[in-house]
């Protein structure tokens, strides 16, 4: 290697040119906030995706069969807290509330969360309750309460939109990267690829892996990211195949930099646009398609409660209205969130891109 | 032009094997041998324990056979070389569930499947492109706003959703009976009806599945058209068709509209995957007996011979419709053909 003179005294611009990026990479936020925040469509979508993220973070407060507070013998707990302490084997239940139904207790005064149920909360006293003051949106045939099971369930139907499409963008970027910088064979075959992807019936091929292999979130996660990634692979590809011909590309090819530095150092920050977008709407989609598995049954363990799974008991008890209305509705306006989100960030970005994907 | 179409078709080769590929790869790697099912299918759960040693004996000796009849026993690609020879000519062997031919059960819901999705494409093109116009002749009018916005609405209501709320309040429920809630006719559907009862019969069952199976596909399709249709009105031709007095009506449906539809042909290609992942859904929900609902049911049954054959019909016929779909346009638009895809 050539240690001497040519590359030493470009040190310092390299670092130079490290910290200036990390800057542009905060111009650039910034300004995507100021636009975006004129729009006031997506503004609202903002604002739900980040009350469901709350709901999603604070689903054990919003919705407990545990109180907050708790003065049980003249002693004070905070059995919410506590159960996280407990969980994290920080700390133990007393002997005399190990396992007990806190709202059976004699004595004691609690304050409760709004709605005080779990979602796991079995009840067959009352099954399939109409929407109630204290049931808000009913009760399913185990007369487990559909709110908390609502509200516990966001936590799937988000994280399911996050990590999958995590996945799907890792793997869309990368290859969409290689075959945009190296064209020729290299494209080829990695544009195979992508019509292979783009041919197979997808729905079908998860429903496929999904019902053959054991039930489990993770698994359900990483299929519909392995199985979702076209688009953004297709885009990363076609910003690259642009880039990839830019004066200052060539440059730093020139300079000797090193193929993997110039593509995810060089050409991915301004090839970005286009995958951000498509990232937002992928978790919409992601959500969409997490809800129809668990409507069919498959994907998700059979005892957790998604929405789409209080759905699936709305359409064979067809009486029970509020099994149908709620949940739906629930997807409905989270997926609509993040499509208009999706949708004011293609403003911003880049008004060129058209279509809905 | 026949150099492109050979192009294309040489390139199919590989995006052929790379899905059947594919479709074995899952299926065989996924645990649980269908011998294994047949035979707890067939003994009830006991299959697996509970039951005596000389009878766990004659099952294990069942399943043998079933796997050397069904070539389980082969190494794993002998057993594609041996599957994907047989797709070459058509030969997909019987289902494990039943014995049956599997062509003869694809054979025998296809048409219903390919009828409930060509009413749905013919529905989507009918709403949208008039809708599409409707936009881009008002751009940035109220009303184009408002189509926008309850296109975009539609595109996010989750199908399950949809199809739940039509079953519950408007099919026959504790609320309004106005669709039945399955099926493809009535119970006492008879040959003795004239024609246009069975007509008027079969479109009461058809109607909602293909509304369900449409609206999603509206607000992509009208945009698309909108823009399609924006872009075609800035340009100089259009400027001159005006200049010289043509009507605004002969300058839009003369000029205008033929070029912006031309591009709408390739959504097909993006249309259809769509509708086959929906037709499983709406198939299962409503008990119509098409492919989707023998594709769901297969899956959870386990029939390899019949979910590989559905798989791959069902890739092959989409990537012939991209196909088909490309080469229109290179028809209609030479530059194509010389030109990169434009995909």
């Amino acid at each position: 290697m050539n240690v001497q003179s040519p590359t030493a005294p470009l040190q310092p611009t390299d670092k130079a040119a490290g910290a200036e990026d990390t800057n542009v990479a905060e111009g650039l936020w910034s300004d995507i906030w100021r636009r975006f925040k004129h729009n006031p469509i997506a503004l609202a979508g903002f604002y739900v995706v980040c009350l469901l993220v709350f709901m999603a973070l604070f689903a054990d407060f919003i919705t407990n069969d545990k109180p907050y507070y708790l003065n049980y013998n003249g002693e004070s707990y905070f059995p919410i807290l506590r159960s996280y302490l407990v969980g994290a084997k920080l700390a133990q239940w007393p002997a005399e509330l190990l396992n007990v139904d806190f709202k059976k207790l004699d004595g004691v005064k609690a304050l409760y969360p709004p709605i005080p149920y779990r979602p796991s909360n079995i009840n067959l006293l009352e099954p399939l309750e109409p929407p109630s003051a204290k049931h808000l949106f009913g009760t399913d045939k185990l007369g487990r309460d559909v709110a908390a099971g609502m509200i516990h369930g966001s936590r799937i139907s988000l994280s399911i939109g996050f990590v999958a499409v995590g996945i799907a963008a890792l793997i869309g970027v990368i290859l969409g990267a290689i075959a945009g910088y190296f064209g020729s064979w290299t494209d080829l075959a990695i544009s195979r690829v992508f019509e292979i992807m783009l041919s197979i019936p997808t729905f079908f091929l998860l429903i496929t892996i999904a019902a053959l292999l054991p039930p489990s979130i993770f698994l359900t996660m990483a299929i519909i990211g392995a199985t979702s990634w076209v688009g953004m692979a297709r885009f990363t590809r076609n910003e690259f195949l642009r880039i990839r011909n830019l004066d200052y590309v060539t440059a730093a090819v020139a300079l000797g930099v090193s193929d993997r530095k110039v593509m995810f150092k060089h050409i991915l920050p301004n090839a970005l646009a286009p995958v951000i977008v498509s990232v937002v709407f992928g978790i919409g989609g992601a959500i969409l398609v997490e809800s129809s598995l668990s409507f069919l049954g498959i994907g998700v363990p059979a005892e957790l409660v998604t929405w789409g799974s209080i759905l699936q008991e709305g359409s064979t008890t067809t009486f029970a209205w509020w099994l149908a209305v709620f949940p739906g509705f629930a997807i409905f306006i989270t997926v609509l969130a993040y499509y208009l989100v999706g949708e004011g960030l293609r403003e911003v970005l880049d008004p060129r891109l058209r279509g809905l994907r | 032009m026949t150099g492109y179409l050979v192009q294309r078709l040489l390139l199919m080769i590989p995006t052929f094997i790379g899905i059947t590929l594919i479709g074995f790869i899952i299926m065989r790697l996924a645990p649980g041998d269908p011998a294994e099912l047949r035979a707890a299918g067939g003994l009830g759960a006991a299959a697996g324990a509970g039951i005596s040693l000389e009878k766990r004996g004659a099952v294990d000796e069942a399943m043998a056979q079933w796997r050397t009849q069904f070539g389980l026993d082969k190494p794993l690609h002998v057993q594609y070389i041996v599957w994907l020879e047989n797709l070459l000519t058509f030969k997909f062997g019987d289902s494990f569930k039943d014995s049956q031919p599997v062509w003869d059960k694809i054979a025998e819901r296809l048409p219903v499947t390919i009828q409930l999705n060509l009413w749905s494409i013919l529905v989507v093109y009918l709403v949208a492109i008039p809708l599409g116009i409707y936009s881009a002749t008002h751009a940035n009018s109220l009303g184009d706003q408002v189509t926008t916005v309850l296109a975009f609405g539609l595109f996010a209501v989750p199908l399950v959703w949809a199809a739940t709320m039509a079953i519950v309040f408007i099919c026959g429920g504790d609320f309004y009976y106005l669709f039945p809630p399955g099926g493809m006719e009535s119970l006492d559907f008879s040959d003795q009806w004239p024609i246009w009862r069975k007509i008027q019969d079969h479109a009461w069952h058809l109607f909602l599945p293909v509304v369900l199976l449409s609206y999603s596909g509206f607000a992509a399709l009208s945009r698309y058209m909108r823009s399609s249709m924006l872009e075609v009105l800035s340009q100089d031709y259009v400027q001159v068709a005006r200049a010289k007095g043509l009507q605004e009506k002969i300058v839009l449906l003369k000029h205008v509209l033929r070029n912006s539809l031309i591009p709408q042909v390739t959504l097909l290609a993006d249309i259809l995957p769509g509708l086959i992942g929906g037709s499983v859904i709406i198939e299962t929900m409503f008990s119509i007996p098409g492919l989707g609902q023998l594709g769901f049911e297969s899956v959870l049954a386990r029939d390899y011979p019949t979910v590989l054959a559905l798989f791959t019909v069902t890739a092959v016929l989409t990537l012939i419709g991209i196909l088909l779909s490309d080469l229109l346009l290179a028809v209609v638009d030479p530059r194509i053909a010389f030109g990169r895809r434009q995909r």
